[in-house]
């Protein structure tokens, strides 16, 4: 089996058109879900103490079950959602779960003396969490909700289990019908590689650079 | 002996030690003094092969320990060949650095055993000889986080002495010390240099101890030495203005 | 109710069938996962550059590509190079190279993490490398890697579920082809069930492993968020 370069540049606007208007999509939209959920799940868990303990359960539930059969109990219990739309709440919600935990490493980053200084100034709940605590803690979380939506950019191909034609789906079709899979794998490994690596670097320079 | 020879330390752009040059007689008891960021760990962390030395030799009894003059080239010594002399160097920091996932004699022997190939219940016996020295052997089971920083810190010495090295470093060895540990641990040394003939390199602001123990005290300012006397001559009447006012500003 | 109980009953032994081959692949992937990331960490740490190059390269590598492509290029790619692999072997090779690669990023970051001193202490005490790895610096660092490792691992046993797509009769799979007579909720719902006990379970284990660890430090178990901040860093 040998290399054929024009074969590979050939798939790769197929490729990457559907890169943008799937994996993205998902990644992107996903994410920002993920993260408003994430933070829902960390403040009302931070709020509730102990009586949060059945959120908690749900979470690890959500957290701790694979991807796949979630897409497919999804799918198949709401029929009437498009597989896109089934893939965007799926992968919100899961990582959301994730993200949960990096809000919550950053709300207890916070030193005792920031809510302490809060209650002696009267500050009413609201006020203490959007003017003290989470400007501060989102600082501390930003990098680690950037990495947890890298590793949902890195899951998408998951949507394969529900016929989503993204990326990977694509670049198995064309290799069943030419039988090159050699450069549509690579193709798509490298179109991988090249969103994902970057934004990882950026990710680590974010954290030096917000860290006090 | 020690010798350092025309030893320059660099880190990056900034010159450490710049061209040093002095010696160590067996069993000299040599303290160094002077302002923070003049040298003094780094001259210690050289001996211990902890920094790479940029430029010179350094001899231990003669024998050359990281670099060594061949066909008038200076070479890197092969890591085993610097082993063999480094384990007649022993070193007590000014953390500890006791090992949290072994107890006290585990501690001690640790090396010993698996360094100098002691048979076990010999080493376990020295160890404990060696904790009676430093007043802890009732402690010889104890896990090192149970013990305050004055117990701490005469177990490493203990660990450092169950070596048995030629040449002992102690760098600043109660400055994290509370100040009402500092005496135990001092008292410690002062028996070591009074019953042992261990070289000793010291890096101190213990002035009093300083006096008691030291043969030499060596003056370092900028990476040079700035002046050498005895410790009677240094503290009391010292050369230079500088040294006199590092004096009164640590005492 | 009867009629769960009545379709489990009928289920059973494809769901534990099931159930058997995705612990086989969570084991065994585990496994090699395991030598590959303590491989990788150690030769991260390597004074050669070559090596450290090397190991950056292989680990950016496959953490910069998603799994799934992993296991269509063993799958698909291979044979096409005359290399042909048993299920089995893909499976445990794609998910031990993927989260090995993540984990050796882990066991990196915690031997770093041992205190400079120790490293230096074992220098003054002439320690080789291997006694101050086994003896010294490696028990610090264990404590140090487990909430990582843990992480890593209830991944591993979710990535197993790529399995069913070539082919593999493993949990997901059976759990899509009862959806047919038991229905969506109860097939599915099955299936999570019991990832989710396999990952509990194997959380579980680790989190004794690590309180053991730290007891033998005299340390404290760090708080969830250290955990939460590290496993992000791990994963991206
Ligand atoms: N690892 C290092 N990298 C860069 N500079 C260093 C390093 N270690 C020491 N130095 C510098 O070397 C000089 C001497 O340090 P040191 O030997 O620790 O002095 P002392 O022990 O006398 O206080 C200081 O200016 C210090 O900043
Ligand atoms: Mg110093």
């Amino acid at each position: 089996m040998t290399w054929d370069t024009e074969f590979a540049l050939s798939v790769f606007p197929e490729l990457l058109s559907a890169f943008v208007r799937v994996t993205l999509l998902v990644t992107v939209v996903g994410s920002l879900m993920a993260a408003a959920l994430g933070l829902v799940w960390a403040i009302t868990q931070r709020s509730l103490g102990r009586r949060s303990l059945p959120l908690r359960w749900v979470l690890d539930f959500i957290r701790m079950t694979p991807i796949p059969v979630q897409l497919l109990f999804v799918y198949y219990t709401f029929n009437n959602l498009s597989a896109l739309t089934v893939g965007i709440l799926v992968f919100g919600i899961h990582y959301s779960t994730y993200m949960a935990e990096s809000y919550r490493a950053g709300i207890e980053s916070i030193r005792k003396g920031q809510w302490e200084a809060a209650t002696a100034l009267s500050l009413p709940p609201h006020r203490t969490w959007r003017a003290v605590i989470l400007p501060q803690a989102l600082r501390a979380t930003l990098p680690s909700l950037g990495n947890w939506a890298i590793a949902m950019f890195k899951d998408t191909p998951f949507l394969i289990f529900i016929g989503v034609l993204e990326m990977v789906t694509v670049a198995r079709q064309i290799g069943g019908s030419t039988f090159r899979y050699t450069e549509t794998f690579t193709i798509a490994g490298l179109i991988f590689l090249a969103a994902s690596y970057p934004t990882a670097i950026l990710m680590r320079r974010l954290e030096k650079r917000l860290a006090y | 002996m020690i010798h350092f020879q025309d030893v320059v330390k660099r880190f990056g752009d900034t010159t450490v030690l710049d061209g040093l040059d002095f010696t160590v007689a067996p069993g000299e008891r040599v303290t160094l003094i002077g302002p923070s960021g003049s040298g003094k760990t780094t001259i210690l962390r050289l001996l211990m092969t902890l920094e790479d030395l940029t430029e010179g030799f350094i001899y231990v009894d003669g024998e050359p320990l990281t670099h060594e003059l061949r066909d008038g080239k200076r070479v890197a010594r092969r890591p085993r060949d610097v082993s063999k002399t480094r384990r007649r160097i022993g070193m007590v920091f000014q953390q500890f650095n006791l090992f949290p996932n072994m107890s006290v004699l585990e501690n001690i022997t640790e090396a010993p055993i698996h360094v100098l190939g002691k048979p076990k219940q010999e080493a376990r016996e020295d160890a404990l000889r060696i904790l009676e020295q430093v007043g802890l052997r009732e402690r010889a089971n104890a896990h090192p986080m149970q013990l305050s920083g004055g117990q701490q810190q005469r177990v490493a010495i203990a660990r450092a002495l169950a070596m048995h090295p030629e040449i002992l470093l102690l760098d600043e060895v109660t400055s994290a010390l509370d100040p009402e540990l500092v005496g135990d641990v001092l008292e410690v040394l002062r028996e070591i240099a009074r019953t042992t003939n261990i070289t000793m390199l010291i890096v101190t602001h213990e002035m009093q101890f300083a006096r008691d123990v030291s043969n030499r005290v060596l003056m370092f300012d900028s990476g040079r030495i700035l002046e050498e006397a005895e410790p009677d001559k240094m503290f009391s009447h010292p050369e230079h203005e500088r040294t006199r006012r590092f004096l009164q500003a640590i005492l | 109710m009867s009629d769960l109980l009545d379709t489990l009953a009928a289920a059973s032994p494809q769901l534990w069938e099931g159930t058997l081959v995705t612990l086989q692949l969570t084991f065994g992937g585990a496994a090699l996962a395991f030598l590959v990331a303590v491989g990788l960490g150690l030769a991260a740490l390597s004074p050669w550059v070559i090596v450290r190059t090397l190991v950056r390269v292989i680990v950016e590598l496959f953490r910069g590509t998603s799994l799934v492509v992993q296991v269509f290029f063993l799958f698909y790619v291979l044979p096409l190079w005359g290399v042909e692999l048993a299920p089995y072997t893909t499976g445990i090779l794609a998910l031990g190279l993927n989260y090995g690669a993540y984990g050796s990023e882990v066991v990196r970051g915690s031997l770093t993490s041992v205190p400079q001193g120790q490293w230096e202490t074992t220098t003054a005490l002439s320690m080789s490398w291997l006694h101050k790895m086994r003896r010294v610096i490696w028990p610090q660092a264990w404590a140090l890697m487990l909430p990582g490792l843990n992480n890593l691992l209830i991944m591993l046993v979710k990535g197993t579920a790529l399995a069913s797509f070539f082919l593999m009769n493993d949990l997901t799979f059976v759990s899509d082809q009862m959806r047919r007579t038991a229905g969506t909720f109860t097939s599915y719902g099955i299936a999570m069930v019991i990832y989710l006990l396999i990952a509990l379970a194997l959380s579980w284990a680790l989190r004794v492993l690590e309180a053991r660890a730290l007891r033998r430090l005299g340390l404290r178990e760090p708080t969830k968020g250290e955990t939460a901040k590290a496993t992000a860093e791990a994963v991206a």
